[in-house]
């Protein structure tokens, strides 16, 4: 089985986010980066996959600028068997990704596309369903659990209130859920060794595809600030402040 | 005039009930609104939506294929019944079931989405969280097909009206379709977190899932609150999956939520911030929970539980 699984090289979402005042946009000096631990799951479900003998290619894909290279560098450290980096400083939307990797899908010819379920700077998840949508393939989202049955894979996929067990008949999409793996810590060997690895580099305009967004952020902004929190000095305190707030 | 199409999600007996929320964003853009009702054996649904004030259709689609409402069939089905209806909007919630289906939709239509609103500010400029809800962005979108996922916790709900009409829909669509085998569900007597009025959660600091219950369950019982927990909780097995509220579990927006012994990373805030009121509790007044709370009550939480409990005293007896 191949299994392309597509990587987003996005802020590390545990150092504080910082916005530039004039509501422009993040302010990203000396922001350390990272990749989308959702994408990093989704590698981790195929690399184990493939050390148990049911996938024999893994090949990661990153759309984006110049240095989004350092998420491929990590995927091939994590284990994947190649990295292709589609190029672009154009930043994309969910829409225009799911149309480059279905371009990229019919040169590639995977059994399975793995993604994360969402990207955790843009929180959209759309590019999963959007992707599934353009191939005509089945998809399961946020799943929590994958048994790898070809020419069929079960997935246990999150939804509210609980799972719901689908089968997909492959090719398929399928987003992963936090759950799906835990991403294994990469030793320096590993990460020396991806270094000397090939990345392919290709024009992201290769494809003949308007990568020019459709949406325009006007502003980008922090929510509204919390008033300061009361202290309450005592259980009976906070009672009395929940009774006036109608707690009951 | 907008028209506008809503994806209605239910489980064959009652609209979930997000619906009367996501009318009212729709409310703000459309003047007229049909509603898409698709299923097996939903007629019951159909009855119910169509007296959802500003509702002026409801177009009903029942047929085996689409009992377990697959995103394979009901993304071409929506396609298809916002051309026929000319519709130049298309909204569902933002739930797992509304995101699996509209960005699968917009991608047949060939149309940018805006997901997780939670302002509409004209009808082409909307507000939507990212970063785990630390940023907000206002986006404009010029698309003339105005596809979006609704945090219907942001909106005001709507009432009630005589019955809209109720139109068959026939299914004139086929895919290569996921197979439905089985749904888990979370069985408790408690609220659903996602309509629970008051939500008590813990973190991983409570230590184990005994005392996680221990400490929670009574309160909860007693506010008939739903449980919640930080994605560190549920992997420590505190709690089913069902029960994490955070960036990628149950987005709440309840009256109450107390956050009891956890720090309050910025993925669980992005699933509460929103709530009204919050309660920390917690041995650190240093935890990030504490910036996004009302009331803050430092103590150790093996103290501050059944003595919170002792002061509320029992339920009024509801006669």
């Amino acid at each position: 089985m191949k299994v392309l699984v597509a990587i987003k090289r996005v802020p590390d979402g545990n150092v504080p986010l910082r916005l530039l005042p004039d509501g422009s946009g993040l302010d990203l000096a000396g922001m350390p980066m990272r990749i989308n631990p959702f994408d990093e799951v989704a590698l981790e479900a195929a690399v184990q996959a493939r050390e148990a003998g049911k996938v024999t290619q893994i090949v990661a894909v990153c759309l984006g600028e110049a240095s989004a290279q350092d998420a491929l560098r990590h995927a091939l450290a994590q284990g994947a068997d190649r990295a292709v980096h589609l190029v672009t400083e154009q930043t994309l939307e969910p829409l225009t990704v799911a149309k480059l990797l279905r371009a990229l899908v019919d040169e590639e010819q995977p059994d399975l596309v793995l993604l994360g379920r969402q990207a955790s700077d843009e929180d959209n998840a759309q590019t999963a369903p959007m992707l599934a949508g353009l191939l005509g393939w089945p998809q399961g989202l946020f799943v929590s659990a994958l048994d790898w049955q070809a020419p069929q894979l079960q997935v246990s996929c999150e939804i509210e209130g609980g799972q719901e067990t689908l089968a997909l008949s492959l090719p398929a999409v399928v987003s992963a859920d936090l759950r799906l793996a835990t991403p294994r810590y990469l030793k320096l060997p590993q990460l020396l060794q991806a270094k000397r690895k090939p990345i392919e580099t290709h024009d992201a305009g290769r494809f003949g595809i308007d990568l020019s967004p459709r949406l325009r952020r006007q502003q980008l902004c922090p929510p509204p600030p919390r008033p300061a929190a009361v202290q309450v000095a005592n259980v009976a305190a906070l009672v009395a402040q929940l009774r006036t707030e109608g707690l009951a | 005039m907008n028209h506008a199409l809503l994806l209605v999600e239910h489980d064959g007996r009652a609209p979930h009930p997000g619906l009367r929320r996501l009318l009212g964003a729709a409310r703000l853009l459309a003047g007229r609104i049909s509603l898409l009702v698709a299923g097996h054996d939903c007629q019951a649904v159909a009855e119910q939506v169509a007296h959802l004030a500003g509702v002026d259709a409801v177009l009903l689609c029942e047929t085996p294929a689409l009992a377990h409402a697959p995103a394979e069939l009901l993304a071409p089905l929506l396609a298809e019944a916002l051309r026929a209806e000319g519709a130049s909007a298309l909204l569902a919630a933002a739930t797992p079931f509304g995101k699996a289906i509209l960005p699968r939709a917009a991608a047949l239509l060939d149309c940018a989405m805006v997901s997780d609103i939670c302002a509409i500010l004209d009808p082409e400029t909307f507000v939507r969280p990212l970063h785990a809800g630390a940023a907000l962005a206002t986006l404009h979108n010029p698309e003339p097909l105005k596809i979006l996922s609704v945090r219907t916790a942001a909106f005001a709900p709507v009432g009630e009206q005589a019955a809209a009409p109720i139109r068959p829909l026939p299914c004139t669509v086929s895919a290569r379709c996921s197979s439905w085998l089985a749904r888990q569900n979370v069985t408790d007597e408690r609220p659903p977190l996602h309509r629970a009025r008051v939500v008590v959660a813990g973190g991983r600091g409570l230590g184990d899932a005994d005392t996680f219950h221990a400490l929670l369950d009574p309160l909860a019982e007693r506010l008939d609150a739903a449980l919640g927990a930080t994605r560190a909780a549920v992997d420590a097995g505190f709690i089913d999956n069902a029960q994490q509220v955070g960036q990628t579990g149950a987005i709440v927006a309840p009256e109450f939520y107390f956050a009891v012994g956890l720090s309050g990373a910025a993925q669980h805030l992005a699933g509460m911030r929103d709530a009204r009121v919050v309660v920390a509790i917690n041995t650190d007044p240093t935890a990030p929970i504490c910036r996004h709370a009302d009331y803050v009550l430092e103590m150790d939480v093996k103290e501050a539980l059944p003595a919170l409990l002792a002061a509320l005293g029992p339920k009024a007896d509801h006669n």
